[in-house]
């Protein structure tokens, strides 16, 4: 197989199938990760969650069908045909335009970002490692982060063209607190790109040049940022919970006080759209942490991708290297993703005014100190 | 040609309109049907932002007239009704009203009944606090919490399901005894399920005891002060968490209470997180005393003997003995026949002191029944404890205090 046939394509029809695979990749993922929520709450909680569903034609299948049943695969594509199926009402009190503006604009950042996140990496045959990546821009982390601080338009939007109290209610909890934490996270990754770039070499926020600088050989090389800059990480992590609206952060939503949050009034294929994009911030918020604190593709802390790829003897194979280097990313972000179902199933939420005061107070100095300190080490360590 | 566009200053504007920058208060409904709210509960919120100034309950969604009803049918007819006051604990409601109709007929029940109903109240109070814990988790966010502590229930409605013939609406008393004697091997299941329950109780109420998150949302949330609850009227656990060390089945033992080791927890501040603390506490007391009574189950007649006119004779002998027949075709048409005069009586349920208070003037049925439910009285104190909190304070303080709508609106 060779992937320079690929390359041959004209530039608009790649374009094309990218932006295809990301919707037919991302959205299946989404899908699932609503399934493995419902799954996953069910083992936390002694229950044996969905286990029912079965297309009739499928059910003859032996051993494999009953399998995927009491998995509730098929859960799945049932929730999936509901919500396209299903009346999808506009409540007569709304602002028409904005209310079926607002899901639209939560999926375009979560669908965009996703464009700059590198996705695994292979090996070409001159030995050098190539991301795999949609778009592999220079400003990397940057793209990401303003891109997906447009998600919170689409909140406040529904909150306000629902015209009703509680989506207003909810609308305007998600835009303070999306805005109050967007600053510690976007400090909190600052540290990690200041060691990446060091001085000499070329200035990038690329996330595929930050995975690059955590798998040199040596001891400070091959370290992960997470154990490097600890305090990065936690902040970063604290934050993307917040930015996902993500128990103990659903602010937006939390069902108790709010009803729904911003999306009380949205019903069937509009509220799914809020949905999957809540999962696919979550892809993506999950996708950018591994890149940035846990090696991205890298196997283990001081194990690259080469190394791995040197024992397994596939170093001349730019597919398998590939398919390998996609695969150990994907698994860490799917075990993210489940730390993020374990931690929403098992903590209480904070009160709005809480969460602005861990994000002010706490979170934002505590963001600040970390980028003053480890600014202060790189610059001796450069100067030693 | 430039066009000229005039932009006046807003904050001037405001300024000219009124003396001091004005804000608008908005005024939110929560309820009747809110997730929050335990049923139909509905609260006239004034907030100011996420502030809520002014909070006013809004009861009677519920109001199905049951004091009227009882008016209209024998005394034992109404024990179905008492089973949907405080619909997570029927049993417990189910002995207060045997007992205040018994007081009235000045009848005393054999020790076995006593027993029994002991184990019914404190087994009901282990189900009611379960749902209050429960729920309270919801409230604050804490999904998982709900399905452990109604994994439990449901192992307790198996219980009351072999005892009464059903999981919810148990109807299991009747004036002078009980329905039927216990199951065989229900009281050992009743110790199995104890033994069981205590550490799965610690391992519920060790995720939210010292999690730092419920604490920032329960601790100094939602005070009363010893003060107050006293002036409000609360009962149970309510007035348990403000410090009142107030609990019928110790200060007026009924059924008798007065033979079992138990203690009664109070709280220190009178907070949200007080009164969690407390109901945590109580259902340890709870099962302490269910041992108790297990340990020492008394033999013999389960029905008070010596009350031809109030008690149901034994089914085989209806069909066999003239006698009984009678007895039997009376207590159905007439039914017991009760003694001119009133009564009063408050039973410690898990939500508070429930009252009944019976007037009779003879006969079969009550001429006015009354009921003092401990949740509508609970409930009162919510405009004074709401004003001034934050909205998700709100869903803290009303799951503190744990009250039911069949209750409160009758």
């Amino acid at each position: 197989m060779d992937v320079s046939l690929y390359f041959n394509l004209p530039a608009w029809l790649r374009v094309t199938l990218q932006g295809v695979a990301v919707i037919v990749v991302l959205f299946p993922l989404a899908a699932a990760c609503s399934m493995a929520e419902r799954k996953i709450s069910a083992w936390i909680q002694g229950r044996p969650g969905p286990n029912r569903t079965i297309p009739p034609f499928l059910a003859w299948i032996p051993v494999v069908a009953p399998l995927l049943q009491k998995l509730g695969l098929f859960q799945l594509a049932a929730d999936g045909g509901k919500f396209v199926f299903k009346e999808d009402p506009i409540p007569g009190h709304v602002n028409k335009v904005y209310f079926v503006l607002a899901p639209i604009l939560a999926m375009i950042p979560a669908l965009t970002t996703i464009a700059v996140v590198p996705f695994g990496a292979y090996l070409d045959s001159a030995g050098r490692t190539v991301p795999l990546v949609l778009a592999n821009v220079d400003v990397g982390i940057l793209a990401v982060f303003a891109v997906a601080s447009l998600s919170v338009y689409s909140v406040i939007l529904a909150g306000w063209a629902s015209n009703s109290k509680y989506p207003f209610l909810g609308g305007v909890r998600a835009s303070a607190q999306l805005i109050s934490y967007e600053l510690s996270m976007t400090l909190s990754v600052l540290p990690v790109f200041l060691w990446v770039n060091a001085p000499g070499g070329p200035g990038t926020l690329s996330l595929f040049d930050a995975v690059q600088s955590q798998s040199q050989p040596g001891f400070w090389g091959g370290m992960w940022y997470g154990v490097l800059m600890p305090v990065s990480a936690f902040i970063f992590l604290v934050a993307l919970f917040a930015e996902t609206n993500r128990q103990p952060f659903d602010m937006p939503e939390s069902e108790a006080d709010l009803v729904g949050g911003f999306h009380t009034e949205y019903g069937a294929f509009k509220w799914s759209l809020f949905f999957v994009a809540e999962y696919c911030h979550m892809i993506v918020g999950s996708g950018v942490f591994v890149l940035l604190f846990l090696g991205g593709w890298n196997p283990l802390p001081w194990v690259s991708l080469e190394t791995l790829a040197g024992w397994l003897h596939l170093a001349g194979s730019p597919v398998l290297t590939g398919v390998l280097a996609t695969l150990l990313f994907l698994g860490k972000v799917v075990a993210f993703i489940f730390f993020f179902m374990w931690v929403r199933w098992t903590l209480p939420r904070f009160r709005y005014d809480q969460v602005m005061k861990l994000g002010w107070q706490k979170l934002l100095p505590l963001s600040i100190a970390n980028l003053i300190v480890y600014a202060i080490v790189i610059a001796l360590i450069e100067r030693a | 040609m430039a066009t000229e566009f005039a932009f006046p200053d807003a904050g001037a504007k405001t300024a000219a309109a009124a003396p001091e920058f004005q804000t608008e208060k908005m005024s939110l409904s929560m309820g009747p049907s809110h997730p929050s709210t335990h049923g139909v509960l509905r609260l006239q919120l004034e907030l100011d932002g996420e502030v809520v100034t002014k909070c006013e309950p809004i009861i009677g969604y519920l109001h199905r007239g049951d004091e009227k009803i009882a008016e209209n049918m024998t005394y034992n007819q109404f024990v179905p009704y008492t089973d949907r006051l405080d619909y997570l604990a029927p049993l417990a409601n189910n002995v207060a009203y045997a007992i205040a109709v018994e007081r009235l007929a000045k009848l005393e029940v054999p020790e076995r009944c006593q027993a029994i109903r002991v184990l019914c109240c404190e087994l009901a109070r282990i189900s009611s606090h379960l749902l209050g814990l429960g729920a309270y988790g919801i409230d604050v966010g804490a999904w998982s919490v709900f399905l452990y502590s109604f994994t439990e229930r449901e192992k307790l409605y198996k219980l009351f399901e072999e005892l009464t013939g059903a999981r919810f609406t148990t109807s299991y008393t009747r004036i002078g005894g009980v329905a039927r004697d216990v199951p065989e091997g229900w009281t050992d299941r009743v110790n199995a399920f104890c033994d069981q329950f205590l550490p799965i109780l610690d391992e519920i109420l060790a995720l939210l005891t010292r999690n730092k998150i419920f604490m920032d949302r329960t601790v100094g949330v939602g005070v009363i002060s010893r003060e107050d609850a006293i002036a409000y009227g609360l009962t149970g656990p309510n007035l348990r968490g403000s410090g009142v060390g107030l609990d019928l089945r110790k200060d007026r033992p009924y059924s008798g209470y007065e033979r079992y080791q138990f203690d009664v927890p109070v709280g220190t501040k009178g907070d949200c997180y007080d009164r969690y603390l407390v109901r945590g506490e109580e259902m340890k007391q709870s099962v302490r005393i269910v041992k108790q009574v297990l340990a020492n189950f008394p033999k013999g007649p389960w029905q008070a003997t010596d009350a031809r006119r109030i008690v149901s004779p034994p089914k085989d002998k209806v069909l066999t003995s003239m006698e009984e027949l009678i007895q039997n075709f009376m207590l159905v048409t007439e039914g017991p026949q009760m003694p001119a005069g009133e009564v009063y009586f408050e039973a410690e349920n898990p939500k508070g002191a429930l009252g009944f208070y019976v007037v009779s003037r003879g006969g079969g049925v009550p001429w006015r029944l009354k009921i003092r439910a401990p949740s509508f009285c609970n409930l009162s104190i919510l405009p004074k404890l709401c004003a001034g909190t934050m909205v998700s304070d709100v869903v803290s303080i009303l799951g503190s205090l744990d009250f039911v709508m069949g209750e409160c609106d009758r």
